[in-house]
């Protein structure tokens, strides 16, 4: 094939403080699947939504089909072909499919024909949609399919897509591959962002590597190692976390039959959740996003209450306690959600540290604040987990999701807890702090604490978990040794396919 | 007693008219709070309202010039809080509030020379034949234009938000405005245009009190309809047809308890009072009791680099 369909020639956009990208240059041909490599703030997402017209670049030019292509806005983007599907849904939770397919297209037919293409264009290409159904109800993967419909219904000769697997199942992830390579096999170009390797390299047919905004280097993925790419990604060699397995018989915390209504109206309710952890033991809890991760960390952290006898710590039952209770007794936890659940945005790091360490690390007396403790405590986090800010007066939020992800980790861990429950420890953190964080919580086993970590990084449960199980709907799947587990037994414990069928044609 | 005193025919007739100034206010804020802004300024708006349309007829002799200025003296206190919290982010909660207090402040201001002036009247809409019909004609077809206006924007409203694209995109905007502005669509601009949309509605709402159910000006004669405009839009879930039927609701006990305490019943006069407004919240709660909600970026500021 001889001209690229889109070509990028030193693409530059600043922000105050950072250089998103630095002359940022490289070509898709029509029908590649080409790789956007990198790590977090690598510039992934500034350089794609320069391409969908969201950010103007600073300097360089873009091509499409040879003529200058310079998209004012998403609109303008639209209208020449090319199409995004974005990493956080952008998805309207109260409306049906159909309005929010109609919402992302120029000039949509009238709703009774849309929902018709809609149910066409679904069967045709295997992701199969009630046009009528409230988006709020779907599943992760079914949303996605919202989102891919709606571009597909456009025709796009580029389709770009944001790290669209980390919310499926493997068997959702294999549906997908599909359902790609046949738009590929029809013309359609692809830019795919990930930083899920193996994934790259069993679809993509060219990858970009970015580093610091630049793009350190060029590689065909099926030619090279997972780890080739990671070293360019990274710029140094990773090493994976060591454990001694030191699980005792010792029971530290049991669940028998716990149930939870969910307090969101869109959110999984717990069905009779069952399982003991034992003292220096890791159990990992995978599925997909929405099959009750969030009532689960609720439920066990003391913001959801159910029966006293649901839930014992130490034999103790502590079912009807509330979190300042369970964290006396040395049950803590570190939720999903970094700004507005773990930490409080507009509070000092030495105050979010005070929040939850006040009791454990005797931070305040007879009702009166110990500032100077406090100070110590926070300062302690920040160094012992390699924090990057000015100092512990600064905002929580002011903080990058990464650098806040090992501060609200790091608190917990350091309070020496008897049983620790994370939910998605190194979301969004990037491949060494997230490397440091799993280090810190073997290290934690190791001395006898017993860990909870609720994630949908299913390498990163394998990697640390010594048992596994997965949520799906609410319940929790039978509970196996994690060593051996298959990918495929993996993604049957989640659920399956979800009724997800294959393209057609 | 004499409950015979009451005539059915009269207390028809002047519920649509006591319902039609909060059937108004309420569509506008309706409109405001779908696109995710909640503007607590709707009386200030009404009593600003009040007062640029009942100066302007007075002045023109018209009554239908006074209430296009109503709607835009509403509209043009609306676009200080559209300033404010659109382009320079302030509190939407206090904002409202401020806006409130100065409407009520400006209003007394400007209206000094108007009190005690007789406004021209309104000609009753006068349709021939239906006008004459027994009992329907007087109830149903012999009232003022405005207030058929209220009607017909009642059903407009419905069915902007149900089936035109705008109104799509302005629920859009409402539910979820990081997508929406991701997909490409003007957040700010789509709020701004529901303000002053919203401000305009509570000013005509507003003049239509001083202008027709009245008519004459006193210093803060819209007495809390703005308030239960607000409380309205809540409890009929953010839906114009349940807003209709609550401020029918609420008019028609207003003028119910009115008749009754002229009737002499033997209730104490606060308790008649209040009847109003504890029924109307109990019918409205009651319904609202499905599954609808507020619209999810009610009230949340947005700004594009978040």
């Amino acid at each position: 094939m001889g001209q690229p369909l889109i070509e990028l020639r030193g693409l530059t956009k600043a922000y105050p403080g950072v250089v998103a990208n630095d002359d940022v240059s490289f070509a898709i041909k029509p029908g590649e699947v080409h790789a956007l490599l990198g790590e977090n703030g690598a510039g992934k997402s500034t350089l794609v939504k320069m391409i969908y017209g969201l950010v103007k670049p600073d300097a360089g030019t873009m091509t499409l089909n040879g003529a200058p292509y310079t998209p004012e806005e998403p609109r303008f983007a639209r209208e020449q072909g090319v199409a995004m599907v974005f990493q956080h849904f952008s998805l309207f939770d109260a409306m049906n499919v159909a309005e929010n397919i109609a919402l992302g297209m120029e000039n949509p037919p009238r709703l009774a024909d849309l929902s018709a293409r809609i149910r066409k264009v679904s069967l045709l290409y295997g992701l199969p949609l009630d046009p009528e159904r409230t988006v709020g109800e779907l599943s992760a993967g079914e949303r996605q399919r919202v989102e891919i419909i709606r571009c597909l219904l456009q025709d796009p000769k580029l389709l770009i897509m944001d790290e669209p697997t980390s919310v499926l199942t493997p068997q959702e992830v294999e549906i997908l591959f599909r359902t790609l390579r046949k738009l590929s096999a029809d013309g359609t170009a692809i830019l795919y962002i990930s930083h899920k390797l193996e994934e790259i390299r069993t679809l993509c047919d060219e990858a970009t590597v970015l580093r610091l905004g630049r793009v350190v280097g060029t590689c065909t993925p099926r030619k090279t190692t997972a780890s080739a790419m990671a070293e360019m990604m990274v710029g140094e060699t990773l090493t994976a976390p060591a454990r001694a397995a030191v699980a005792s018989d010792e029971i530290a915390l049991e669940v028998t039959g716990l149930k939870a209504r969910s307090p969101s109206p869109f959110g999984t309710s717990l069905r009779d959740i069952t399982f003991t952890l034992h003292k220096g033991e890791v159990l990992g809890i995978g599925g997909v996003a929405g099959n009750g991760q969030d009532e689960l960390l609720g439920a066990l952290s003391g913001e959801l209450r159910s029966d006293a006898d649901t839930i014992r710590l130490g034999g103790q039952p502590i079912g009807r306690r509330g979190p300042e209770a369970r964290r006396r007794l040395g049950l803590l936890s570190a939720p999903e959600e970094r700004l507005g659940h773990a930490a409080a945005p507009d509070m000092s790091l030495t105050e979010n540290a005070l929040l939850t360490g006040a009791h454990r690390q005797a931070l305040t007396k007879r009702g009166m604040i110990n500032w100077s403790a406090a100070q110590g405590f926070a300062e302690r986090i920040i160094s012992r987990f390699d924090v990057r800010t000015p100092g512990p007066h600064t905002a929580a939020r002011a903080l990058s999701g990464g650098n806040l992800q090992k501060f609200v980790i790091g608190r917990e861990v350091l309070q020496d807890p008897r049983v620790l429950v994370v939910n998605q420890p190194t979301w969004g953190v990037d491949a060494s702090a997230a490397a440091a964080i799993r280090q810190a919580l073997l290290d934690l086993a190791t001395n006898g604490t017993a860990i909870l970590c609720i994630s949908q990084d299913l390498d990163e449960l394998m990697e640390i978990s010594d048992r596994f199980a997965a949520l799906n709907e609410g319940r929790l799947s039978e509970i196996r040794p994690a060593q051996g587990l298959s990918v495929e037994q993996i993604g049957l414990m989640m659920g399956g396919a979800h009724g997800m069928e294959v393209a057609h044609v | 007693m004499d409950l015979t005193a009451i005539s059915p025919t009269l207390l028809i007739a002047s519920l649509m008219v006591a319902a039609t100034p909060l059937l108004l206010a309420a569509l506008g804020e309706l409109i405001v709070e779908r696109a995710g802004v909640l503007n607590l300024g709707v009386e200030g708006m009404m009593i600003t309202g009040a007062i640029c349309g009942f100066a302007i007829s007075v002045e023109t002799g018209s009554p239908y010039l006074g209430l296009v200025f109503a709607a835009i003296g509403g509209a043009l206190l609306s676009l200080l809080f559209a300033l404010l919290t659109q382009l320079v982010l302030a509190n939407q909660v206090a904002s409202g509030l401020a806006l409130t207090l100065f409407g009520l402040g400006l209003s007394a201001l400007l209206g000094q020379s108007y009190v005690g002036v007789k406004p021209p009247s309104m000609a009753r809409l006068d349709l021939p034949g239906l006008s004459d019909l027994p009992f329907v004609g007087r109830v149903l077809f012999s009232h003022d234009p405005v207030l058929y206006f209220g009607i017909a924007l009642t059903i407009a409203t419905w069915a902007f938000l149900k089936f035109t694209r705008a109104g799509l995109i302005l629920r859009a905007v409402g539910e979820n405005h990081t997508a929406a502005h991701a997909l490409g669509y003007k957040v700010v601009r789509v709020r701004i245009l529901a303000i002053l949309f919203g401000g305009a509605c509570a000013g005509l709402g507003g003049a239509y009190i001083s202008l027709i159910r009245v008519p004459q000006w006193t210093e803060g004669m819209t007495a809390g309809i703005g308030w239960i405009a607000l409380a309205l839009v809540v409890f009929a879930s953010w839906k114009p047809l349940r807003v209709l039927l609550g401020a029918y609701l609420f008019g028609g006990l207003s003028v119910l308890q009115l008749n009754l305490q002229a009737a002499g019943l033997a209730v104490p006069v606060e308790y008649l009072a209040m009847s109003p407004y504890i029924i109307t919240i109990l019918v409205l709660v009651l319904m609202s009791a499905d599954k609808s909600r507020a619209p999810a970026s009610l009230g949340r500021i947005f700004h594009a680099s978040s």
